[in-house]
């Protein structure tokens, strides 16, 4: 009774339509999947969904590795410099995509901080451009997704029981292999749920791409909106959108699955 | 602590946190910078770009309409969010189990998808003015968040207090209202904030959801970019950062910033 009002909500004004969205799809007069074999038989489709997957891919990779090794040293500091390094992460992580993405244009630009600096110091002498290019957008995604890496992993750190590292050591594992043999497995349940965090907000992001890819590096993001407010072409931006429900859903249900298994504090 | 952490270690993480400031700071310096493309450090001061931001209409009607949409979609959420997450904790075993997984369907389905379907059936479908097709958005995209950090506020709240007053003769209601929401108040204001802050800063659900006249600040931010590349962006964005600062001086002085983050 008390959620209906919720459950009303969201089956009218998100099941509903997005079910209408992906139903448009198997709906084309010319047969069932033709708007699918249209995208896969498009070389530049497939350019998109790919790069999608690296960008997103390697940015997870990326946010995964620094922001576990973050979360490490924030987690076993003093306290007072524990909750200066978590005002530090929850700073940016609470200022918008937008603006943060924004920084990078101010740095990468063709006058930007970068190309001056480089110009100063005498390493090259026109400015590149490193704007528009795949490794621009990887590296925004992942100045967007370390914060909320370190932020998730000091969680699941915290959550370790210091008699176990005490253990560890006074058995003699040094700092190394107490990390590598207790810490990690411990932890790869949470990176697992973090690394589907930012797996799935990087593969379905727009601000960035947008910003810093533009229309030569496109994504699926970016290019659900081209299909559907430059081309007007509803039919491919609603297949665009299917195939980006398709992936978010199975990704999420496998590595929820795979997190659960692989929790050596379950059994 | 007893375990020592390799020097290395700890220089990563001054570079990791100097990645994390740095272009902030970068974005603070050009926002004051006299020239008129974005530029850091700045050659000269100036509150110039300031003041642009309030002589632009386009950047002062989508300011006056992001705070609307966020407030007022918040406001919603909370709305059908506190008696949802009531009931999830109250009456878990009366509920089908389907229903837990239904709310946080707005995290699964890219807020982009939700946008564009919204422009599909409400907007154009229905023909549902863009502003309610925006609040709408804008309130799917927070009810997860709500209910979740009211639900955590509610699983350390004991029901056994709430039967008392009813069996002392507090009708349920009435019960509800003086006995439970004082009870998990903390939990709805750091529900409120974390709504408000998702909300303002949205770009995915909104991206399709503005029309003639009704647009958002993030988006409005895009579209000037696209045309201009001078310092105002820079002072918007400073105004957006100085508005988390507000923000997380509120949380820190109410509930504890690392309550908020456990």
């Amino acid at each position: 009774m008390l959620s209906t009002p919720a459950t009303l909500a969201i089956s009218l004004f998100l099941i509903i339509p997005v079910a209408a969205t992906i139903s448009v799809t198997f709906s084309e007069p010319e047969g069932l999947f033709v708007p699918y074999s249209a995208f896969f038989d498009s070389a530049f489709q497939r350019t998109v969904l790919w790069r999608t997957f690296e960008v997103a891919a390697i940015a997870t990779v990326v946010s995964v590795v620094f922001g576990l090794l973050t979360a490490y040293v924030v987690s076993r500091c003093p306290p007072w410099m524990k909750s200066v390094l978590i005002v530090l992460a929850v700073f940016p992580l609470l200022t918008g995509v937008v603006v943060r993405s924004f920084a990078w244009l101010i740095i990468l630009g063709r006058n930007g901080i970068l190309n001056n600096f480089l110009q100063w110091i005498g390493a090259i002498e026109r400015p590149l451009s490193m704007l528009y290019t795949q490794t621009s957008v990887i590296v925004a995604l992942i100045y967007i997704f370390v914060p909320l890496m370190i932020l998730v992993l000091i969680g699941v750190l915290e959550n370790i029981p210091d008699d176990l590292l005490q253990a560890s050591s006074s058995l003699g594992a040094s700092p190394t292999a107490t990390f590598f043999q207790v810490v990690l497995p411990l932890a790869v349940p949470g990176l697992i749920v973090g690394a589907v965090l930012v797996f799935t907000a990087s593969f379905t992001s727009y601000a960035t791409p947008h910003l810093l890819g533009g229309s030569r590096q496109m994504m699926m993001g970016t290019f659900l909106h081209q299909r559907a407010m430059t081309s007007f072409d509803w039919v491919s931006a609603s297949t665009v959108a299917a195939i980006m429900v398709v992936v978010i859903v199975t990704t999420v249900l496998v590595m929820t699955r795979l997190a659960r298994r692989l929790n050596p504090m379950a059994s | 602590m007893a375990t020592r952490i390799h020097p290395l270690l700890i220089l990563m993480t001054i570079v990791v946190y100097i990645f994390l400031i740095g272009p902030l700071i970068i974005i603070f310096g050009a926002s004051v910078s006299d020239t008129t493309f974005l530029a850091f450090p700045p050659q000269g001061l100036t509150l110039h770009w300031f003041e642009n931001i309030w002589e632009i209409s386009a950047f002062r009607r989508t300011i006056v309409t992001s705070f609307q949409v966020a407030l007022l979609g918040t406001a919603m959420a909370l709305l059908i969010g506190i008696p949802a997450a009531y009931a999830l904790n109250r009456h878990r075993i009366q509920l089908p189990g389907w229903l837990s997984t239904l709310f946080v369907l707005p995290i699964l389905i890219p807020e982009i998808v939700i946008g564009f379907s919204l422009l599909r059936s409400i907007n154009v479908g229905l023909g549902v003015p863009v502003f309610f097709a925006l609040l709408i958005g804008h309130t799917l995209l927070v009810l997860p968040y709500v209910i979740r950090v009211i639900s955590a506020s509610l699983a350390s709240f004991d029901f056994s207090i709430e039967e008392a007053a009813i069996s002392l003769g507090s009708r349920p209601v009435k019960t509800f209202f003086t006995i439970v929401l004082p009870n998990v108040r903390s939990g709805i204001l750091a529900a409120f904030i974390l709504a408000f802050i998702t909300s303002i800063n949205d770009v995915s659900v909104s991206l399709f959801l503005t029309g003639p006249g009704i647009s958002t600040l993030p988006i409005q931010i895009l579209a000037h970019v696209e045309q201009f590349f001078d310092p105002t962006i820079a002072s918007v964005s400073v105004l957006l950062m100085m508005l988390t600062i507000i923000v997380m001086i509120i949380v820190e002085r109410t509930l504890g910033l690392t309550a908020v983050t456990k």
